[in-house]
Order: C-alpha cells, then sequence, then structure tokens
C-alpha cells in the first residue's frame, strides 16, 4: 500500500459524510487583536497546495456565512489582546460571544481545525480542545527549539513520528488533571509530547521548557480533526530555519524544506484523496 | 456601584519563584514562605449582580482558575500580608481596557456604557515578615511614579473580607483652559520661564521647555511684533519644535569654522559623495528625509532602518521607557513613506554594573526649597540592576506582543551609566517599491485633506519628554514624561494601516506620533502644504479636563497622524473601526501659511509656520580639545612586571570571558521572540554552545533568496583616550560582523547614533568634532552610506550621593554604529562558531599593539584601583581592512570557510574561545609569527599579551575544512593572513607561543564561565 492510500484508508474512517475530493482545499486564517502569525502561516499552507486566506474576526462576524466556504481552520500563534486576562481568554470569548454557532457547525462537517500556540490558547479557552494553558514553569517567556514525539492520532500528524519545532511563549504549560489525561492517552489524543530529542541533545537543553504536566506539547480532539499545539510548525518551514543548518551545511547536507512544513501538507492531503 | 472581582489561581503559579528568589535578596529581616497571585479587577458600573456574575465568570478559566467578588479572606488561604499593586489614577491601565472591551461585548453593552474597569495584582504574602519587609517587598514591586501600592496585614482583611472598594479615578481640577503669558519681562523671567516652564495660575512652574535666553528673545520680539502676548499653549509649541531632540540645533548649527555644522558637512555630506560615486550602483532611495532611512532591497522591495535612543525615559520608568522606545521606534517604521512593515527589532543597552547597590538621589535630602512636601519622599534613583530588568522586561512585551522578531541585540556596561542608562532600539521595515502604480517612499500633505488621528488616546502622560531629553536629568524632571505602552492598540493600527489601508490608497501622508505628540506632526505635516487648522476639543482623551496645551504637546502613546482626502473619509473610518482602531478628525490641513488651533471655537495658537520651523535663532558652537593622556597599567611597567606574571594567562582569559561586556546574555536573546514571522536565517544564539552572534541574518521576504543581516558596533571606553578612533573602531566593528557572516560591501549601509554628554561644553564638541569627521572618513572610505540617525546629546546626571553629597555622573561619550546589508543569498551565509574537529584555523588581518581601553587593560586597571587604561587604542586601517573585507566575501561565496568570527573586545584569545565554546569544540593555536606591528617595548611577556588581548580592527578569524585548504590559501594570498592552527577532536583548549603552552583550559569549562553571568540572570 502506498503512503498515500494508507492516509486515505485512515482518514476515511472518521468521515461522517461521502467523501469529495477537493484539489485546492481553502483555508481560513483569522487574523486581529494581536494574532501576528497569520502571513507565514497563509504560507505555509499555500506551499502546501490549498487556497489560504487571512480573516480578520470583525469580518468573520460581519459575515459568519462565510466560514461554511472553508475546509481548514487556523488560529495562528500571537498575542491576542496581549495575553490580558489570561492568554487566548481575551479572543475565545469573542468567538464565544459571535461565533458559538457557526464553530459549532463548522466541527460538524469534514473539516480540519489547527490551533498554534496563542491559537492553542485560544482552543482551550474556547472549550473545543481539552486542558488549559499557564505560565512556564520558570514564569518567563522562553524562544527555543524542542524536540517532539508524535503520540496522538491525526491526518495532521500522519506519517510523523518525531519533530522538532520552535516554541516562543510565555504561557505554555498545559495543565490537564490525570482522570482526563488517562482518558485522552487511552483515545491517542495526547497529540504531542516533549523529548530529549536531536536538537536537545545537540544544545544541551532539557526537554520540557515550560514544565507542561506530562510533558505535553500538543493535544487533538474531534477524531483527530483538530490539532492544538505550543510549538510553532510554520517556524520550521524551511531548512535554514533549524538551528542545526549550519552543521548540515558544513556536511554538505542542504535542504530547501524544514519538517514543520509536513504538517500543512498533510491537511492538504487529507482534502485530495 | 463597585464591585470587585478576584480571580484567583487553582494550582501553584509558577511566577512564584522569580518573585520568591527577588524578595528574599531584599535584605529583609523575615522570610517569605509562599505567595499567590490573585488578579483583581475594581468594577466600577452600574450592572446587576447578576452582570457582575456573568463577567467574573468570563474572566475565569475554570480549569486553572476561580473567581470571588469582594471576597479576598476565604479564598487567600493562610497569610500574613497582602500587597495590592496598582496603576495611579490617569495611567493607561491595558488589561482594564481588555476587560472592558470583553464586558462590553458580552453584555451587549454600548461603546461609551458607563463602566470603567481598574486592574490590580493581589500578592498575598505568608512567612515570619514584618510590616517593614512587606513595605521593601512593595517598593521593589512598583514604581511611585506611574503605580501605587496598598498593603493589608491580615486583621485588616479578617475585618473587611477584601480589598477597599475605591476607583482610582482621575478628576482633574477644572482650569482656565488657556492664559497668556507675558514676555514683556526682565531677562532672568525670561531664563527662568525657558527653565523651569510658564508659571501656572496655581504659582507652580509647569516643567522645562529648554529654551535659552536667545530663543526666548527671539518669541518675545515675535509676539510683540504681533502686538500679543503668546499663549501658554503657543509657547509650550514652539518649544517643543525648538527642542534640541527635534531640532537638533548641535548638529545643525555652525560649529568652529564647519559653517554648515557637522550633520550637513559629514554626515549628509558623506552619504551624497558616497551615492555620487556608487552612480547606478547607488541604493540609497529614502535617506535623512522620513521617519526611518530606505534602500533598495531587491527589484520589488524596500527596506527600512531606524535606530532610537529612549534613554532619559528608561532612568525614570525602566519598563515603561523601553516598552515605549521599542513600540515608537515601530512607529518610524509605519511611517516611513506609505507606511512599511516592521520585520525585524535591534536593541542595544548601556547599563551601570548591576552589582552597584549605591543609593542616588534626584533632589537634595532637605526639602526645603524644592517644591516637596516635608511627607513627600525623595526622589532615589532605581539602581542599575532594577534598571537593566525593567529594560529587559519592557522590549520583551514591546517587541513580543507586537508580532516584530526582536533578532539583533547587545549589552554593555560601564559605571558611568548608572546616572542613566542607554536604551537603544531599532526597527527594519520592508515596503514595496510601488503601491499602486507611485512610489511609496513618497507622499505629500494636500490642502484639504483631514488632519487624522489614529490610535491610543490622549492623557497627561508623556508631556514634556522632547524638552526633557533636551537637558540634565534632576530634580525637576517631570514625572509625567514618562509614557506607558500598549503594543497591541498599537498592533490594530500598525495591521489596518499597513495590511489594508495602504493598498486601498486611502490617505496621502502618514507620520508619527513621537516628540512633541501631535503638535510635532501636524506642525510637521503642516510643512508640505503650507498651513493646518486645528480642533483641538475633537481630539479623543482618556479623562475629562486636560489642558489644551497637555493635549496639544502630550506624548500619549501609539498614535499616529494622518492626511486624508475627504472624500476618503468615510471608508477609512470605517476600516478602522472595524479593526478596533480610534481615528478622528481633528481639523484640516491649509495653504494658508499658519499653524492655527482652535479650542472650543477660540483660536488659542496662531503662528506662522515659517517662524515655527526656521524661527529658532541660529548660535555657533566653538569647541576645545584637551588631550586625555592615561597611565600605561602597572602590569606593563618594569614595576609591575612580577606582579603580573602571576596570574597565568589562563586565568586571564577565564576572568574576560566571564565579564559581562564580553560573555553570553541568552537570558536576553531567550526570552525575545526571535522567530516569529519566520524569516530567521542566523539566530542571535549559535552552535552547540548557544553563542551570541555578532551578527544576525533574517529573509523578510518569504519568497526571496535575498536576506538582511543587521550588526553593531560600539566602544565607549574607547573614547577615553580619542574619540575620532572609538567612532573608527565602532564603525570597522559593525561593518566587519556583516561581512564576517557573509555580507557584502557594495549593499550596505549604516546607521548613527550619538549619544554625548555635556554637550554645551567646549571639549565634549571638540570630542564630538573627531567622531563625526571618523564617521565621514571610513564611511566614504568603505563605500557605505550613512541613512539614518540620531541624537541624545544630555546624558547627564546631577543629585546627591547615599552620604548626601552632590554628584554628576555623565555618561561616556558613546556612538552606536548599526548596520544594515542586504545578502544575495541566505544560504551562503556562514556562522561563527566552530564545525568540525581537523579544520585548520586561520586569521585574517594584523595584530598590532593596540591594547589602550581594552576590555584586558581595563581589566587590569581594575584590579589596581586605577585609571591605567593605556593610550593605544586601535586604530582602522582603511586600505588594508578594506581588501581584507573583499577578500573574505570572495572566500564565502565560494563557500570555503566552516566558520567566521570577527575579532572585538578581548581580542584573539575571546574569539578563539567564544568560536569554541559554539562549537563545544577544542583547538589547538600558535601565536608565532603573528602579522602586524608588536612592538617589544614591553618585553616578551607582554607582547604576548599583545598578540592575545589586543583589539586591532580588521580582524576575523576563520576555519576552513582541510580539502578546501589550498582553494582558501590561494583566494587570500594578497592580504595578511595567518594559519595558526587547527580545531581538535578533544575538548582541550590550547594556546602556545614558540611551543610553550600559554593558555591551556577546556571548552566545558570556557562554556560554563561565558554562561556564568546568564544563568544567573534566569
Amino acid at each position: 500500500m502506498t503512503h498515500s492510500n494508507k492516509l486515505r484508508v485512515m482518514v476515511s474512517k472518521n468521515r461522517t459524510m461521502k467523501k469529495i475530493k477537493i484539489k485546492k482545499p481553502k483555508v481560513i486564517i483569522l487574523s486581529g487583536y494581536g494574532l501576528n502569525c497569520e502571513e507565514e502561516t497563509k504560507f505555509a499552507f499555500e506551499s502546501a497546495g490549498g487556497k489560504a486566506d487571512i480573516v480578520h474576526i470583525n469580518d468573520l462576524i460581519a459575515m459568519p456565512k462565510m466560514l461554511s466556504e472553508y475546509q481548514i481552520l487556523a488560529f495562528p500563534g500571537g498575542f491576542s489582546y496581549g495575553d490580558d486576562t489570561g492568554s487566548g481568554k481575551a479572543y475565545a470569548n469573542k468567538l464565544k460571544n459571535h461565533l458559538s454557532k457557526e464553530l459549532k457547525e463548522f466541527l460538524s462537517r469534514d473539516t480540519l481545525m489547527i490551533g498554534i500556540c496563542n491559537g492553542f490558547q485560544i482552543l482551550t479557552s474556547l472549550g473545543i480542545l481539552p486542558g488549559a494553558l499557564t505560565y512556564n514553569k520558570n514564569g518567563k517567556y522562553i524562544d527555543r527549539w524542542v524536540d517532539l514525539k508524535i503520540e496522538g492520532k491525526s491526518p495532521w500528524l500522519y506519517g510523523i513520528k518525531n519533530i522538532s519545532l520552535p516554541i516562543a511563549h510565555g504561557e505554555g504549560r498545559y495543565v490537564i488533571d490525570s482522570k482526563k489525561y488517562r482518558e485522552m492517552k487511552r483515545k491517542k489524543e495526547i497529540a504531542l509530547n516533549y523529548v530529549k530529542g536531536e536538537i536537545c541533545s545537540f544544545q544541551n537543553l532539557e526537554k520540557n521548557p515550560n514544565g507542561a504536566m506530562y510533558d505535553i506539547a500538543g493535544v487533538v480532539g474531534y477524531n483527530g480533526r483538530v490539532l492544538g499545539m505550543m510549538p510553532h510548525p510554520e517556524r520550521a518551514m524551511f531548512f535554514h530555519h533549524s538551528p542545526l543548518w549550519q552543521v548540515r551545511k558544513t556536511e554538505g547536507n542542504l535542504k530547501k524544506d524544514g519538517d514543520g512544513i509536513l504538517l500543512f501538507k498533510n491537511a492538504i492531503k487529507y482534502f485530495r484523496q | 456601584m463597585i464591585s470587585r472581582i478576584y480571580v484567583i489561581p487553582k494550582i501553584k503559579d509558577s511566577r512564584e519563584r522569580l518573585f520568591l528568589k527577588s524578595w528574599n535578596s531584599l535584605n529583609i529581616s523575615g522570610k517569605v514562605k509562599t505567595i499567590s497571585i490573585i488578579d483583581s479587577y475594581l468594577v466600577d458600573s452600574s450592572l446587576s449582580n447578576e452582570q457582575i456574575l456573568q463577567s467574573a465568570k468570563m474572566l475565569t478559566n475554570p480549569i486553572i482558575e476561580k473567581f470571588s467578588i469582594n471576597e479576598i479572606l476565604k479564598n487567600a488561604g493562610k497569610f500574613n500580608y497582602i500587597i495590592e499593586i496598582g496603576f495611579l489614577p490617569g495611567v493607561t491601565d491595558n488589561v482594564g481596557n481588555t476587560a472592558k472591551e470583553t464586558v462590553v461585548d458580552l453584555l451587549h453593552l454600548k461603546k461609551d456604557a458607563n463602566l470603567k474597569i481598574y486592574t490590580s495584582k493581589v500578592f498575598i504574602i505568608s512567612g515570619s515578615v514584618k510590616l517593614e519587609d512587606v513595605k521593601k517587598i512593595a517598593l521593589s514591586l512598583h514604581n511611585p511614579l506611574i503605580e501605587r501600592a496598598y498593603i493589608a496585614g491580615v486583621k485588616e482583611i479578617v475585618k473587611t473580607k477584601g480589598l477597599p472598594l475605591k476607583a482610582p479615578e482621575v478628576i482633574l481640577e477644572k482650569r482656565i483652559p488657556v492664559i497668556p503669558v507675558s514676555l514683556s519681562v526682565s531677562d532672568e523671567e525670561l531664563i527662568k520661564i525657558g527653565r523651569e516652564g510658564i508659571l501656572d495660575e496655581t504659582g507652580a512652574r509647569r516643567g522645562p521647555l529648554a529654551l535659552d535666553l536667545a530663543s526666548m528673545k527671539v518669541i518675545q520680539k515675535y509676539f510683540k511684533k504681533l502686538e500679543r502676548d503668546p499663549k501658554d499653549i503657543e509657547l509650550e509649541s514652539l518649544a517643543q519644535t525648538w527642542s534640541e531632540h527635534c531640532k537638533h540645533t548641535i548638529f545643525a548649527n555652525q560649529i568652529d569654522d564647519i559653517k554648515d555644522g557637522l550633520y550637513k558637512t559629514y554626515i549628509k555630506g558623506a552619504t551624497n559623495l558616497i551615492r555620487k560615486q556608487k552612480g547606478n550602483k547607488d541604493f540609497c532611495v529614502s535617506v535623512f528625509s522620513d521617519n526611518s532611512g530606505g534602500i533598495v532591497f531587491d527589484e520589488d522591495y524596500l527596506v527600512t532602518h531606524k535606530v532610537e535612543t529612549h534613554n532619559s525615559p528608561s532612568a525614570l520608568d525602566p519598563f515603561g521607557g523601553a516598552i515605549t522606545g521599542i513600540v515608537g521606534v515601530n512607529r518610524d517604521t509605519i511611517g516611513f513613506g506609505l507606511g512599511a512593515k516592521p520585520v525585524a527589532n535591534a536593541y542595544g543597552f548601556c547599563f551601570g554594573n548591576p552589582e552597584d547597590t549605591r543609593a542616588l538621589y534626584r533632589d537634595p535630602p532637605s526639602s526645603k526649597d524644592f517644591g516637596r512636601a516635608s511627607n513627600e519622599k525623595r526622589k532615589k534613583m532605581f539602581p542599575p540592576k532594577r534598571i537593566m530588568e525593567g529594560v529587559i522586561k519592557g522590549v520583551n512585551v514591546g517587541g513580543n506582543c507586537s508580532g516584530i522578531p526582536t533578532v539583533s541585540g547587545f549589552v554593555k556596561y560601564d559605571d558611568r551609566f548608572r546616572g542613566k542608562p542607554l536604551v537603544f532600539v531599532g526597527t527594519v521595515g520592508i515596503i514595496p517599491r510601488k503601491i499602486n502604480g507611485k512610489l511609496s517612499h513618497e507622499k505629500k500633505t494636500e490642502a484639504g485633506d483631514y488632519i487624522v488621528v489614529i490610535g491610543g488616546r490622549v492623557g497627561a502622560d508623556g508631556i514634556h519628554g522632547a524638552t526633557f531629553s533636551s537637558v540634565t536629568m534632576d530634580s525637576s524632571s517631570p514625572a509625567t514624561a514618562v509614557q506607558i505602552g500598549d503594543p497591541i492598540t498599537q498592533k490594530k493600527l500598525s495591521d489596518a494601516i499597513v495590511k489594508e489601508a495602504r493598498a486601498m490608497n486611502l490617505y496621502n501622508s502618514i507620520t508619527d506620533n513621537g516628540a512633541g505628540g501631535i503638535s510635532c506632526s501636524v506642525a510637521e505635516m503642516a510643512k508640505e502644504c503650507n498651513g493646518a487648522l486645528v480642533d483641538l476639543e475633537k481630539v479623543p482623551l482618556k479623562y475629562p479636563r486636560l489642558q489644551p496645551w497637555q493635549i496639544w504637546i502630550s506624548e500619549s502613546q501609539e498614535r499616529m497622524t494622518l492626511s486624508v482626502p475627504k472624500k476618503k473619509w468615510e471608508v477609512f473610518r470605517k476600516l478602522m473601526e472595524n479593526h478596533g482602531v480610534e481615528a478622528v478628525v481633528i481639523g484640516e490641513f491649509t495653504d494658508s501659511g499658519r499653524c492655527v488651533v482652535k479650542y472650543e471655537g477660540k483660536t488659542i495658537v496662531d503662528i506662522d509656520l515659517e517662524f515655527l520651523h526656521n524661527g529658532l535663532p541660529k548660535r555657533s558652537l566653538e569647541s576645545k580639545a584637551i588631550v586625555n593622556i592615561f597611565p600605561e597599567p602597572l602590569g606593563h611597567s618594569l614595576t609591575g612586571e612580577a606582579k603580573i606574571a602571576k596570574n597565568s594567562k589562563t586565568k586571564i582569559l577565564e576572568e574576560l570571558l566571564a565579564n559581562k561586556n564580553i560573555s553570553g546574555f541568552s537570558f536576553i536573546s531567550e526570552q525575545y521572540d526571535h522567530e516569529v514571522q519566520a524569516s530567521s536565517v542566523l539566530k542571535p544564539l549559535s552552535g552547540r554552545g548557544r553563542i551570541n552572534t555578532d551578527a544576525q541574518v533574517f529573509r523578510p521576504v518569504f519568497s526571496a533568496s535575498k536576506g538582511v543581516i543587521l550588526s553593531a558596533g560600539l566602544y565607549p571606553s574607547y573614547g577615553d583616550i580619542n574619540t575620532y578612533h572609538m567612532t573608527a573602531c565602532a564603525l570597522d566593528t559593525a561593518i566587519r560582523n556583516v561581512i564576517a557572516c557573509g555580507g557584502t560591501l557594495s549593499h550596505l549601509a549604516i546607521l548613527d547614533n550619538f549619544c554625548w554628554c555635556s554637550s554645551y561644553d567646549k571639549n565634549r564638541l571638540a570630542q564630538l568634532i573627531e567622531s563625526v569627521k571618523a564617521c565621514y572618513d571610513y564611511s566614504v572610505g568603505y563605500g557605505t552610506p550613512l541613512i539614518s540617525g540620531k541624537d541624545s546629546m544630555f546624558n547627564d546626571f546631577k543629585g546627591y550621593d547615599e552620604k548626601n553629597n552632590p554628584i554628576a555622573i555623565s555618561i561616556p561619550p558613546t556612538i552606536l554604529i548599526s548596520a544594515i546589508c542586504v545578502v544575495p543569498d541566505i544560504h551562503k551565509i556562514v556562522s561563527p562558531e566552530f564545525k568540525n574537529s581537523g579544520d585548520v584555523i586561520y586569521l585574517l588581518g594584523e595584530t598590532n599593539d593596540e591594547l589602550g581601553a581594552s576590555e584586558y587593560y581595563k581589566f587590569l586597571a581594575k584590579k589596581e584601583g586605577n585609571n591605567s587604561i593605556g593610550n593605544n587604542v586601535p586604530k582602522v586601517d582603511l586600505k588594508n581592512n578594506l581588501k581584507t573585507y573583499l577578500v573574505l566575501e570572495e572566500v564565502i561565496k565560494k563557500e570555503l570557510i566552516s566558520s567566521s568570527i570577527s575579532l572585538t573586545s578581548g581580542g584573539l584569545a575571546v574569539a578563539l574561545a567564544k568560536a569554541s565554546v559554539g562549537g563545544m569544540l577544542g583547538c589547538k593555536v600558535s601565536l608565532s609569527d603573528m602579522p602586524g606591528r608588536i612592538s617589544s617595548l614591553y618585553g616578551g611577556n607582554s607582547s604576548v599579551d599583545v598578540r592575545l588581548f589586543s583589539e586591532s580592527q580588521g580582524r576575523i578569524l576563520v576555519s576552513v575544512l582541510p580539502k578546501n585548504v589550498s582553494k582558501f590559501e590561494k583566494t587570500v594570498k594578497g592580504i595578511s593572513y595567518k594559519k595558526i592552527g587547527w580545531v581538535s577532536k578533544d575538548n582541550k583548549f590550547i594556546i602556545t607561543d614558540s611551543n610553550k603552552k600559554i593558555i591551556e583550559s577546556n571548552v566545558k569549562k570556557l562554556h560554563d564561565i561565558y554562561h556564568d553571568f546568564s544563568n544567573k540572570m534566569l
């Protein structure tokens, strides 16, 4: 069985309606109020073969119906409302106050959703994904790379075993109660774990920089269709993004793509099969 | 009704560790055991209990938090004291604004609903602490200029169950809006008005106008001709526009026989000459005329750069000063041409020694006659460590919240920065060369356009910022000069302009509201169409009853001024509203030749634009140089020879590597998001050992192969010996750092930031002239145009020390040269750390006996407790360096080297140590037969010192794969170079001279030393 066939079999189980192949899936990336990673997220989706639109939340509130035209919804990283009142909280409240119905409708269709960093914080504040994100264990904002092991089952993560990506956050410590954790683990809803891998060994760094419970860096919900993660795959879409690129280069091993692009390609593939 | 919502963490708060660490180091008598931090929202509204409950729920994340209304006792656990830190009335409360917005949205209230939310942080403290301790802790938690602290003991809270329900509302007295100021007074009174401000109706002075007698006389004459007294607002307006901060008089006026002044002759003069010499290879597009300097990036884009300083505000409020600095310089990008997009931030900090805890006061011990009430506290300066922490955090919040990567930066320390720190902040922008078929860097206000202000509202914050930064800091420095930053308000504004309004062609011109607020931005834009008419009451205010002059000159942040054609206003307004950005028409641009301001129908400003902009009297300045001769360090005299011999070179290298001017600062680099926008190519930290890079590279356009390199050079201590060479070295270093990582001289521009002291002093002026001349000589020599610059000329502190003796501290004259280079192919970039064992190490350039004011000599002088920093300051050999740099460009283009690091502070030994630590690879290096002028004056031992630690410019250390060696040597054969050793397999770090081991250490140890200071700061 070829790689793409396997993917198709796996995802087709999650389908609630008859599958229609879409060559260029449409991606809506929300912006406004301090979200700030929308442009690179758009570039990543488009490099992967999608058609991505950046839409200000107020424009979506004004025309909520437009959400039904999209297959993928992305909450990009950023600092919505400057983290005032708690990261992701105020943006999530705005969505709750105006777009609850539309979000529910979107999730009921065969769609994909991703929340990256601040987007993940928004998804947990909305209650779409379980758990919560709070201050890093050392109380400080941190930008560095981490190594991740894929644990969960999700079209976003298909075919990836390990990946290294950067994080940049002050409130990335994932908190979940033990009962819910066991349930999620059983259902393969723990998406990504911080592990000691290539980058941590290279720069002698601790594996879990924010003290996340159970080393959780990301989780999935809705049969793997919704992914929330603290690390930024869009900041690892080029090879020269990696802290290792200079070493690889002297070894004569210079590539163009970084591993982060794989997640975006997976999402596009999901609709092409 | 007033209610308080407490949001209480249910799980252990990670921030507790940081506070415990900091509080228990405050020299308190007891010990703090536990802390919990509760968010308080004081709601002043007519909401029902049910609505308050709904709001509380919405402010709480039930998984990690719970809430309580009005009552804190039950939720506080066991405690001894509570400290509440909130804002002083009127100070921008960003969290409060967000909370209000959310509540309005949730309850479907009207936008102007009668609802106020004041936030505060509540620290619940348990431990064996006394009230005195808690007071100390409270002082460490807040800045009394902008915040208030409330302390309550457990007994009080048992009684009241919660903290007081009292709103910190601003209630300004109703005052006479505009007063005339008689200038038919004595010269003494004119001087007093200029120096201390207008005497208002209560008998108090309003704060410095920073106008000298000559300027006051010109103003007196102008209004005599008009046959009237000036209004207070007119004087304030002139003071803003004529301030040193805005007019740069020291650079503009004649000085000695330099008729056209320093700026025109040497700075602009150099750039004009370079552009002419470059001919069709000239890449400058918009230089010295706009908010930033703009150069060509590629066929489709321009790249802009601007570096600012925010020294005085950062001295008084380190966090606020730094955040408004970085967010302010972002506006210089948004205000370039029709609006460039900020794509990278840069910073540079010069602090006093963080271990220095000596007290400094701005005012004398006795309060009499100094305008301080007897119960008022003395104006104490923050110690260097507090300034450092606040400044670092300010740039953190400003940059991170704005989604702009902070890619480039440095930190330097010198005792003389404890009176005023230097806080450099820079922003690089990108803009399409053409927008809607028009050149994007061109803009022009048209008469008949609306004057539109967008962004934040105006308060009493940031009044007299421009004039305050133009004088020495002392007891009269105004507290209102402090500004509060709100990066999210600006981010919304920036997105609305750069990502939408710009492409829709909705405005003719745009500029930043920085120093002087709208008084400067409107007057500046009015130049283009020759007039403006403002209705001041239309300016949106944070609270009522501000006086017109305050509204006019307030530097309240996050505002920009635009000229919007009337027919486009409706579309523009709607777009801003959709982005949550307040936009208001405050008047109209005219062609009347006058700047007219009305308030409630009455004309309160009516000044000829010509006088406003060009009325400032020219003065001519004189300089007189004093030459300083410093003793050579004892270690290098005959008598001291034995003493220094005791210190092994290994020990000296390790001590230098631990020196904060050399060691790593990953604790800063790591807390600044340098990867947002996905543009990172060469990061602030590099290699296995995470060394700080001297130049950083990013790619602002995803589809381009081109990238941008940023770097900086600065050597404050060299200026003690000679400011000409200080400047040449700063310039050479900034350029060399860029070339070392793969940049090219052919597409490299530089920026100058002068931070001087006591600038009317003749010797300081002489030093300035030398410095400016070096800018000219070396920028022309390298063909690297100066594209933007700024000066901050009065970095002086006057006050009292801990023994109440008067003390004056001036910074050492400092110039920062920033470099920006467009590199053709980012994949060719080379990082500084060693990569492979077996690589051959070469030193390019010549090593001379140039240890004067080096980190090594400063280290010796400190040991000896004197100022024997020597006199042989490094000099830049333009001809040789130029050759070296061009050859290095060739070498990197051919991909012949594995690593490349520029030699700077600490010389060769430090560069080797950094390259080794970066790669976590040892090296074996010999010092024998090094090219250069190494005098034998001091005997053999000292010539080793020169080769190890001299800071001669123009040198780069590279490592080469054995297979590339012959190609490499062929390419570099025309320049001075020396093969000095190789990268070793083991971790040993060995330097020999004539086969004798001089330095023997190991990489792991050097790594730990290099990161020691930074790790302590975590």
